[in-house]
C-alpha cells in the first residue's frame, strides 16, 4: 500500500459509509441515526446544516467542514450566514476558555491579600 | 472570477462547437454511461409520453452573458427565428391540442417578431410561458412596457434569479444584474404578477451559482420568499434547476478543474424516479432555425430527434413525435440527479 502523505485525504470522505466494513451493526445504527438527525424537523434542514458547519469548526474536522460547506450552499445558505455560524462556534470556544478565568480569579483572590 | 462579456463562439473557444462538447462528454467516463445507468434500472430506451410543452427557442441573442449559459447566448449572437419559421410553428400547433407554448432564448423578447408570435399563440388559445431574464425589461425603453404586454396576454412569466444576494447573482449573470432584476421584479409585481388572486403567474428559477447541486426546492422557495420580502417582492413558485455540463457551464467546470467532481456528484445522485419524470418525455424543443430536439440542452449539443421522427418543423408529424425514443448522452445525468431537474423544477 502506498504511504499516505497526510493523515487527511479528501478522497477518504467518500469512504465514510464503508466504516461498516469493520463493525456493521454499530455503523449501520450510526448512519440510520445520522440520517434521522438531519431530516427536516422542528429545525429546517438548512438550519441543521449551519449548526453542523459550526460544530465542524469546533471539532476541527476537515471532512465535516468540506461536507457541510457544500451542504450549506446546496440548502441555500449565504456566505454571511455561514461565517456567522463559524463565529458562533468561535465565540463559544473562546468563551469556554474565558469563563474559566473566573476560576483563576477565585484562586488568585484566595492566595493574595 | 471575471465575468466573460463574449460568447464562446465569439471568443473562438473550442467548446463553442456542439460536436466538440459531445465528444468531450462522451470520452470522459465517470463510472457507468447514462445509457448503462438507464439499462441497469430497466428504463432504457427512454421514450416520449406525448407533447404537453412546445418549447420554442426564438434565438440566441441576449443582453446578458451569464457564466453558466447552456445556449452560449449573448449580444454577439445573431441567430434568431424568422417570422416564416414562427409561422411554421403556428401551422404545426393548429391541428393539435398541445396546451402550452414555452418561449425561450437568449432573451426571447429581443426577437423583433416576439410580440406578434405571442399574440398569434394566445389567439389560438395556447397557454404561453416566457422565460424572461428580467433585465431585458430595463435594457431599453422599448421593453419597459413588457409587464403590461405580458399581462394583456396572460403570459406566464418564468424568470431566472439564481440567488437572493447581489454577490452570487452578479458573479453568475454579470455586474449589476441583481439590482436590475429586483427592479424588474418590482415592475412585474406592480401590474399584478405574483400577487395572490391576480391570476398572473410569476415563477422564479433558482440554479446553483457554482459546481454544487440544488437542495430541496420547497426549502429554497421558503428562504427566497423570506429574503425577497425585504425588497417587497412576491412570486408564486420557485423552480430549482440543476446546471448541466453544457456550453459555458461546461467551460466553467473545465477551467476550474471541477468537471470530474461535478460529474461524479451527478452520477452518484442518479435517481430512477427523476429519470422517469424527465421533461424531454413530454416536451418538443424547436430551434431558432426550425430543427427539432428532445430538449433545449440537446438542441445546443445539436442532438436532433431520433431518425424515425421528423427533424424539422416543416415536416411536423405529432404521431411520429409522440412515439419517438429520446436521444441521450452524458449531460442527461444533470436532469436525473437527486430530486430531478426540468424547466419546471424538480421531477421526482
Amino acid at each position: 500500500m502506498a504511504e499516505n502523505k497526510s493523515y487527511y485525504n479528501p478522497e477518504d470522505l467518500k469512504k465514510f459509509g464503508k466504516v461498516t466494513e469493520f463493525q456493521e451493526e454499530m455503523g449501520k445504527k450510526f448512519f440510520d441515526y445520522y440520517g434521522s438527525v438531519f431530516k427536516e424537523g422542528a429545525l429546517t434542514a438548512r438550519e441543521k446544516a449551519l449548526i453542523a458547519l459550526a460544530v465542524s469548526h469546533t471539532v476541527q474536522c476537515p471532512y465535516c467542514i468540506d461536507a457541510y460547506s457544500s451542504d450549506c450552499l446546496e440548502k441555500g445558505a449565504d456566505e454571511e450566514q455561514m461565517m456567522e455560524a463559524v463565529h458562533v462556534a468561535v465565540a463559544i470556544r473562546g468563551g469556554a476558555s474565558l469563563v474559566h478565568g473566573t476560576q483563576m480569579m477565585n484562586k488568585v483572590k484566595d492566595l493574595t491579600m | 472570477m471575471k465575468t466573460a462579456t463574449l460568447s464562446l463562439q465569439k471568443r473562438g473557444n473550442k467548446l463553442a462547437s456542439p460536436s466538440a462538447q459531445v465528444d468531450f462528454l462522451s470520452h470522459t467516463s465517470i463510472g457507468d454511461s447514462f445509457e448503462e445507468k438507464l439499462q441497469n434500472t430497466g428504463i432504457f430506451p427512454l421514450t416520449a409520453t406525448g407533447v404537453d410543452i412546445f418549447q420554442v427557442n426564438v434565438g440566441k441573442m441576449c443582453n446578458q452573458v451569464c457564466k453558466h449559459c447552456h445556449v452560449d447566448a449573448g449580444p454577439d449572437r445573431k441567430e434568431i427565428m424568422t417570422r416564416e419559421t414562427m409561422q411554421l410553428c403556428l401551422d404545426a400547433l393548429k391541428g393539435t391540442d398541445i396546451p402550452t407554448v414555452d418561449l425561450t432564448g437568449g432573451a426571447p423578447e429581443m426577437n423583433p417578431n416576439f410580440r406578434w408570435f405571442v399574440e398569434e399563440l394566445t389567439a389560438m388559445g395556447k397557454h404561453v410561458l416566457v422565460r424572461c431574464n428580467l433585465t431585458i425589461i430595463l435594457a431599453n425603453p422599448k421593453y419597459h412596457d413588457l409587464p403590461e404586454f405580458f399581462k394583456k396576454h396572460q403570459v406566464e412569466v418564468v424568470s431566472s434569479l439564481p440567488y437572493f444576494t447581489a454577490r452570487r447573482t452578479d458573479a453568475q449573470r454579470g455586474e449589476g444584474v441583481f439590482e436590475r432584476s429586483i427592479k424588474a421584479l418590482q415592475m412585474l409585481n406592480e401590474v399584478g404578477y405574483g400577487k395572490e388572486g391576480s391570476g398572473l403567474t410569476l415563477n422564479l428559477v433558482y440554479n446553483p451559482t457554482g459546481s454544487f447541486l440544488p437542495g430541496d426546492q420547497a426549502g429554497l422557495e421558503t428562504e427566497f420568499k423570506r429574503r425577497l420580502k425585504t425588497y417587497d417582492i412576491e412570486f408564486n413558485n420557485l423552480f430549482a434547476i440543476t446546471n448541466l455540463p453544457v456550453s459555458r457551464f461546461l467551460e466553467y467546470l473545465v477551467d476550474n478543474d471541477q468537471y470530474e467532481s461535478y460529474m461524479e456528484k451527478l452520477v452518484n445522485a442518479f435517481n430512477p424516479a427523476a429519470a422517469m419524470g424527465v421533461m424531454c418525455r413530454n416536451t418538443l424543443s424547436i430551434g431558432w432555425d426550425g430543427y427539432l430536439y428532445d430538449c433545449d440542452f440537446n438542441q445546443m449539443l445539436d442532438l436532433k430527434l431520433e431518425p424515425n421522427a421528423p427533424n424539422h418543423i416543416k415536416n411536423f408529424d405529432l404521431g411520429k413525435i409522440n412515439n419517438r425514443e429520446i436521444v441521450i448522452n452524458q449531460h442527461c445525468f444533470g436532469c436525473t440527479a437527486g430530486a430531478g431537474s426540468s424547466c419546471g423544477g424538480e421531477t421526482a
